[in-house]
């Protein structure tokens, strides 16, 4: 059977500035962050034969291989569920190059989210299922969605708020490191966060992504070729999607398990093609738009027991020099861009080169949204 | 006025929840079964997961339930919504079939605002039972009443 294990790399990655409001088009930010990425590489944009985003992405395939001079293209994929396709993209030009459909990858997010509108804004733009189950009692936003999820969750197993604040702060003092994040020079506090407006109770205000203006991009190229790249190969070990038996999406508060969500499905197929286990990840990028999906996260990628996600936070377990090392690059509090941040950031530690180096990394778990179908990556140097 | 002026959302029916919604507004509270099977399923949907038939009927709940979760949005919300907040949202999960949940709003009585309710009094557990009011837009939608 063919594999995919270390069959390709991650040869290139780039970024724009992340900022509440960029002049420049999603467009132009787009092919800047996949112009960075090409150049990072030391590929020549004409030699791009294949491109994989998400939906909700408003710069398609077409715009961007005609506007960087891209050659012709053999491959391109779209992948739903907004945040929960970051690490499938990759993932599809894996397999694509793997199996000889094309030979230089280009995955890209590109948002402007910061000054744009917000999707929950426009009242017409419900799906009617579920839509129709929810939206009218006042079920209106993702974080009430996923609000909904934590309560349920705190009152099952014991988590805490401050199991919830561990999580914003080991994101944030990351952040404080990283001179390209949002929330560079900006400490949060425990009292800051016990005393913030809520959300949606039981979610504050720290326990909430940023919308960010802003774009990344990552080259992905067969491993013999990403060994003749200007940076040192970040192969692409093991990769998975998930979307669980009687799934519902972000509102998933119908099936027999709620809380077992699309990390649960990704985790068994991304462990199962792998040489390693959750015991051998040294660094972690977990998907952060709303602090609980990492608990949840925790548990279902192994790294702790059903239920003991809030527990694991405690002692500094995600900081730097703990158990492990969270979201190195700032997660939410380096941008919001629909979690492309921490592919790149995945990429950094596995260079040696993050603003918040673990030492000595070698191997990295990425994953993508939490709560919605999903994907996640296991990168190794 | 409409009620997307006003940023109140109705539901935006489908053939598959039609039959529940016709049925709210008797004031029945009913869910999807499988004609073949027996096996109750929310969302509604054609088919059903258990046996693949695709013949339902849709059978009447007790109504009553208890609160499986609940949040209280706050601003920034759509302006139907803000005026009321902090309100309460919550899943109920039905006495008759604990595994199918519904999402709505405890309330002091069937046509009172969703902030009627002091959130004080809500918990997860909490028995509720079921109540019909007509919601704007001329949908009849359920709301849950605290069992004494
Ligand atoms: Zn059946």
């Amino acid at each position: 059977m063919a594999t995919l294990k270390d069959a390709t790399a991650i040869a290139g990655i780039g970024q724009t500035a992340f900022a509440k409001h960029l002049p420049e088009s999603e467009k132009t930010l787009a092919c800047r962050a996949i112009l960075a990425a090409l150049d990072d590489a030391g590929l020549d944009p004409a030699e791009v034969d294949a491109f994989a985003s998400y939906t909700m992405e408003e710069t398609d395939e077409v715009e961007i291989a005609k506007a960087i001079g891209a050659g012709d293209v053999t491959f391109f994929s779209k992948v739903g569920y907004g945040g929960g396709g970051s690490c499938a993209t990759v993932a599809h030009l894996a397999a694509a190059v793997a199996t000889g459909q094309a030979n230089v990858g280009v995955a890209w997010r590109s948002r402007k989210r910061g000054s744009g509108p917000r999707p929950w804004k426009n009242t017409t733009a419900q799906l009617p299922t579920p839509g129709q189950w929810t939206r009218p009692f006042g079920l209106l936003r993702p974080a009430d969605e996923i609000g909904m999820l934590t309560r349920r969750y705190m009152h099952e197993y014991g988590a805490t708020r401050d199991h919830l604040f561990n999580v914003a702060l080991a994101c944030r003092n990351r952040a404080n490191q990283n001179p390209a994040a949002i929330m560079y020079e900006r400490p949060l506090t425990r009292e800051t966060y016990m005393t913030s407006r809520w959300i949606s109770e039981p979610l504050c205000l720290f326990d909430n992504c940023l919308e960010t203006d802003g774009a990344l991009a990552c080259v992905v190229v067969g491993a013999g070729r990403a060994r003749d790249c200007r940076h040192r190969p970040v192969y692409v070990h093991s990769v998975a999607q998930g979307l669980p038996a009687q799934h519902h999406g972000m509102v998933n508060y119908w099936n027999d398990d709620p809380l077992a969500g699309p990390a649960w499905t990704a985790a068994r197929r991304l462990w199962k093609t792998a040489d390693l286990g959750p015991q051998d990840v040294d660094v972690a990028q977990i998907y952060d738009a709303f602090t609980p999906l990492v608990p949840l996260s925790l548990e279902g990628y192994g790294f702790c027991g059903r239920g003991e996600g809030g527990p694991f936070t405690e002692g500094g377990a995600l900081e730097i020099g703990g158990r492990l090392p969270l979201n190195t690059g700032g997660g939410l509090s380096e941008a919001y861009v629909h979690g492309f941040n921490l592919i790149n950031e995945g990429v950094k530690q596995l260079r040696g080169v993050s603003t918040a180096q673990v030492p000595g990394a070698s191997t990295c778990l990425v994953t993508a949204g939490e709560g919605v179908p999903t994907s996640a990556l296991l990168l190794r140097s | 006025m409409t009620d997307s002026d006003i940023g109140y959302l109705t539901p935006v029916i489908d053939e598959d929840g039609a039959p529940f919604w016709q049925y709210a507004a008797r004031g029945q509270l009913r869910i999807q079964a499988c004609a073949s099977c027996d096996e109750l399923r929310f969302p509604p949907r054609p088919c059903c997961p258990h046996c693949r038939s695709f013949d339902s009927t849709w059978r009447r709940m007790s109504g009553r339930g208890r609160i499986w979760s609940y949040v209280l949005p706050h601003p920034p919300l759509l302006p139907g919504y803000a005026e009321q907040a902090p309100y309460n949202a919550v899943v109920v999960e039905l006495a008759d079939a604990p595994r199918i949940r519904l999402v709505g709003n405890v309330v002091a009585a069937a046509d009172a605002p969703l902030n009627s309710v002091d959130p004080e009094l809500l918990s997860v557990g909490a028995p509720v039972r079921v109540a019909f009011t007509a919601a704007s837009g001329g949908v009849t939608v359920p709301r849950w009443l605290l069992e004494r």
